[in-house]
This record gives C-alpha cells, structure tokens and sequence, in this order.
C-alpha cells in the first residue's frame, strides 16, 4: 500500500525542499520505489537542489492538462535508481493545479510507487493546500523560531480539518515534527526555541532534528541532496528521519544538546 | 430478489415553532409593524416555518386575509404553516388559504416532551401575553439588537433585561484535539468544553461558559451573547484575550506573575472581570 506523504510547513524557507530532496533520496536508498513531486508552481526549486533542472522537459501541468504521459514527465534521479522526479511547471502559476487532476496522477503513481513525497510550496493558498490534500502523513518541517512555529500551527490545524482525510472522515493525517535549522549553542544562549519548547505547543511526535549547518547550503548549489554528503551531521540526522519513518526503533534524538529554560520559556512563563 | 425497503416512516416529533400571535384583525397595521420590525434583519427568517397564533382575535368577526397574509409573510422568510386558536369562521378561513389546523391553544411542551432545544416558542398556554415579549426578545438578541425593539409588545420587554432572555440549551460543546492558531470554535447556544491545547491566534467563543483542560494561550470569549453570567475555567492562563459578555481583558505586558501558567477562573463582576485562581 503505498503512502503519501506531504512535506509543509506553512512558512517559507524553513527548509521543506532540502527536506523532500534527502527524505525521499533516503527512503530510496533504502530500497522503495519513490517519487517526489513538487507542487511549488511558478517557483520550482526541487530540480535544482535533486541537480536535475537541465532534464526537465515535461512538468506536472503538462500531466494534469493531458499533454503528455506520466512516464514521459518523471525524472530518474541521478544518484538513486528508486527514485523519480516529477516537477513543477515554472511558466505556469498555481492556480493550473487542480484537485482533480492531482488525484488522477497520485492514483496512477500508486500504482507503481511505495512513497510518493509531496513537497510543498510556503503559504496556505491554494498550492500548499493541494499539496496537501491526498496526504496520509505529513512531515511539519519548523525552525526554533516563534514564527515558523506558528505557521506549523495553523498547516497543522487545516491538516486536521481540510485535508482529505478530514473530509472523507477517515484516519487523520498522520502527523510528524521535524525540527530544522537546530543550532543547540543558540538553544543554550536563549536566543532559539528549544525542540521542547516546539513538542509543548504543537504537540504531535517528533520525528527527527536536524542542525544548523553550512553544508546543507554547499550541497543545495551542488545539486545534491544533503543526505548524500559525506561524514555530515545533516545526512546522519536526515537518515534517521527516514529510519524512524521506516519504523527503525531505538534510534536515539541526536543533535539535540541539553535541556534548559529556553527564550520561549522565559517569554511566556511556561510551567 | 431482496425485501423491498419501507419507503416511509410516520413519526411524532416535537420541533420547536416560531409563533406569531396576532393581535390585531388590521392587516395593513400588522405588515407595517412587521416591516418596521424586520427589515433591519432581512435574513433573520428564511423559509422558516411559522404558526399563527390568533387567540387574541378569536372574538373578532373579522377573518384576516390570510391569503395577503401568508404572500407578506414569505416575501420575509416565513412560511405560514397553520393557525392556533380562533374562532370557528376564521380557521375556516385558514383551511380555505391553504393553512393547517393546531389544536386550539398550544400545549406546554415541558410536561410532553424534553425538547433539546426550548427556544422562545415554549410557551405555556396560560402565559400567552407573557410570551410575546418573550418572542421579541428572543429575535432581539438573536439579531445583535438588544435595545433596538419597537414591536409587538414593548412595556414588557422593558421590565425585562436582555440577559434574562431564555437562553437555548444545547448539548456541550466538547474539543478533544488541539485547537490551533487560525481555527476559531463557536459553541452557539451552548458551554465549550476543550481538552486539547488552545494555542496562540487560536480562538473560543461560546454563547455559555467554556472550560479548557490544557493551557489557554489563544482567546477566549464566553457568554458572546452577552450572558453576564458566563464563566471561563482554565487549567493553565496562558491566554491573548479573555473576555465575558463584552467585557474583555488583553495581557499586553504579560499575564500577573500569581495566575501566569496556573488554574484560574474568570467571571464578571458588574464591569469588572475577574480572575482568580482556582484553590485546590
């Protein structure tokens, strides 16, 4: 049975792309059939950092307009052989993208897929809605940052009452926190939310924490999914994610430092 | 080939009714009074089913035209369903316009039925004059204008204050999930009751009190239509806004040191609200 799985956030440039390029390179390189769609129209990212902007040929539109097949659209990513790209059209604007036409393509890629990761475009509007909306799990990238917590707050809120599965009444949205931008030094200085601080107002799983780092941008302008670096604590923390997703158990929470009474904290007098 | 499935029930249910009683057999008063009334609130009927009450003309020779009636009645949202009480000329009449026949006087629904909803149609036979204020009232507060009345019977309205309109019961409201920023709750006609956290840009109304097992760092407003009575519960004062009946409070320099993160109950105190930490 395969799964859909969103990548959202509510804020931009918290990290949702770098998140979709390694989760789904990781879930691959574990062996599933993957596909990673981004639903970022008019703004198309995902190509860059998967390095692959120069085959895009075909995009998503050109799918759900019936222009051209599925298969002529997906992209072979060049260092995993399970995983394909489908990408965003950059010409067209958002609103090209129906529910309609989503749904024909999610269901025709179930049928050969095992995970098919939805990254997001920032925002509520009607992209990071239709992104969204078939989801049956969601993984809420957030910075330590009062804002982009909020922002997951509100994603979080319209997942539980918008998405499909709301809808339809079934089985909410399976909901995972992923915290990015970790800078633990800063954490202890006061000047960042701690990971605890985040878990105490959204207050669904954690699924992973992954720190600051300058590599992340290096592999970006790379074209290269940061899982795939080299001894880097950001493709370590990355595959963890993806192996706590898989199920993976006793996978200890690295790069989180230790606990202390935090910005937040002190801002509003937590318990 | 299977059992074919019944394709009617018949059942006696007990909905509650909006009455208009008819105080008078001048038909160009009654629409005047009634336009007068109405037209603020345009959509405050729509298609609502409405009896017509005419005990208070059943002495009267005179049948209302009831035709002319029931075409006024629906240019505002109601439907004329049938009449109560009058003399025998006149429910002839009714049946003649197309109206049904109630029994003659209404029958007080507390001792038949346990209605979910008792609104301002609960009347008891005995009290009929006393109830039309009511029926004012009850429209009065449902269109946001407590003190703008001009109609059927204003000397009684008068003596009655607006917070002592019959409130509508309706079952709990209860929130077992987060409630998150952007989302807005509204227990109408009802308390509020969440066990999830209420977190910041989110927002409570409830027409009644609301009580909330988690920390409160949203807002929240009881009694939104103005019961001065309304109460706020919360576990742990974390909140934007609290308000009761219109009286608010914002933290804009942070919530008091004594009740920041503890139990605490909010009421109203004439203007005063206050908050108080619950003892345990």
């Amino acid at each position: 049975m395969s799964k859909v799985i969103v990548v959202t956030s509510g804020k931009g440039g918290v990290g949702k792309t770098t998140t979709s390029a390694s989760f789904s390179s990781g879930l691959a390189l574990r062996g599933n059939k993957t596909v990673v769609i981004d639903f970022d129209v008019g703004l198309r990212n995902l190509d860059l950092i998967m390095g692959c902007e120069r085959r895009v040929v075909y995009d998503i539109i050109n799918v759900i307009n019936g222009e051209v097949s599925l298969k002529q659209a997906l992209i072979k990513d060049k260092n995993c052989d399970n995983l394909y790209i489908l990408p965003a059209s950059q010409t067209r604007d958002k609103d090209a993208l129906n529910l309609e036409g989503v749904e024909r393509i999610l269901n025709e890629l179930k049928e050969s897929f095992d995970y098919i990761v939805c990254d997001s475009p920032a925002g509520i509007e009607s992209g990071a809605f239709t992104a969204m909306y078939f989801a049956d799990e969601a993984l809420v990238v957030t910075n330590p940052e009062v804002s982009s917590v909020r922002d997951s707050d509100r994603i979080l809120g319209i997942l539980a009452a918008k998405s499909k599965r709301a809808v339809d009444g079934l089985d909410p949205v399976k909901e995972h926190l992923l915290v990015t931008r970790y800078d633990p030094k800063r954490v202890e200085a006061g000047e960042m939310l701690s990971v605890t601080d985040i878990q105490e107002i959204l207050r669904i799983p954690l699924i992973g924490v992954i720190p600051e780092s300058e590599s992340v941008l290096q592999a970006s302008n790379a074209g290269t999914p940061a899982i795939h670096l080299d001894k880097s604590d950001v493709a370590d923390a990355y595959r963890d994610v993806v192996g706590r997703f898989m199920g993976d158990e006793g996978l200890p929470m690295r790069f989180v430092s230790v606990e202390k009474k935090g910005f937040f904290k002190r801002l509003l007098g937590g318990r | 080939m299977a059992r074919e499935e019944p394709a009617f029930k018949l059942k006696i249910t007990n909905l509650s009714l909006f009455v208009l009683y008819v105080n008078t057999t001048d038909m160009v008063q009654l629409k005047n009074q009634l336009d007068t009334r109405f037209n603020k609130t345009q959509d405050f009927f729509s298609n609502t089913p409405v009896a017509l009450d005419l005990s208070a003309i059943a002495n009267s020779n005179i049948s209302p035209d009831f035709a002319g009636l029931i075409s006024f009645m629906l240019d505002h949202g109601m439907h004329a369903t049938g009449v109560v009480g009058g003399s025998a000329e006149q429910r002839e009449a009714a049946v003649q316009s197309g109206l049904g026949l109630f029994p003659d006087t209404i029958v007080k629904p507390a001792v038949k039925t346990a209605p979910i909803s008792t609104t301002a149609s609960g009347i008891t036979p005995d009290a009929e004059k006393d109830s039309q204020p009511e029926l004012g009232l009850a429209i009065e507060t449902a269109a946001g204008e407590p003190n703008s009345s001009n109609i059927l019977d204003s000397d009684t309205q008068l003596q009655k204050p607006a917070s002592q309109v019959l409130p509508t019961f309706r079952p709990t409201m209860i929130i077992n999930k987060p409630v998150r920023t952007g989302q807005r709750i509204y227990a109408e006609g009802a308390n509020l009751v969440v066990l999830g956290v209420v977190n910041a840009g989110a927002e409570l109304i409830a027409d009644g009190d609301i009580h909330i097992y988690a920390p409160l760092r949203g807002r929240a407003i009881a009694g939104a239509q103005g019961n001065e009575n309304a109460r706020i519960f919360i576990h742990s004062l974390e909140a934007e806004l609290i308000s009761i009946a219109g009286c608010f409070k914002v933290f804009e320099n942070g919530i008091p040191e004594n009740l920041r993160g503890k139990p605490v109950q909010v009421h109203l105190d004439g203007s005063d609200l206050i908050i108080e930490p619950l003892l345990s």
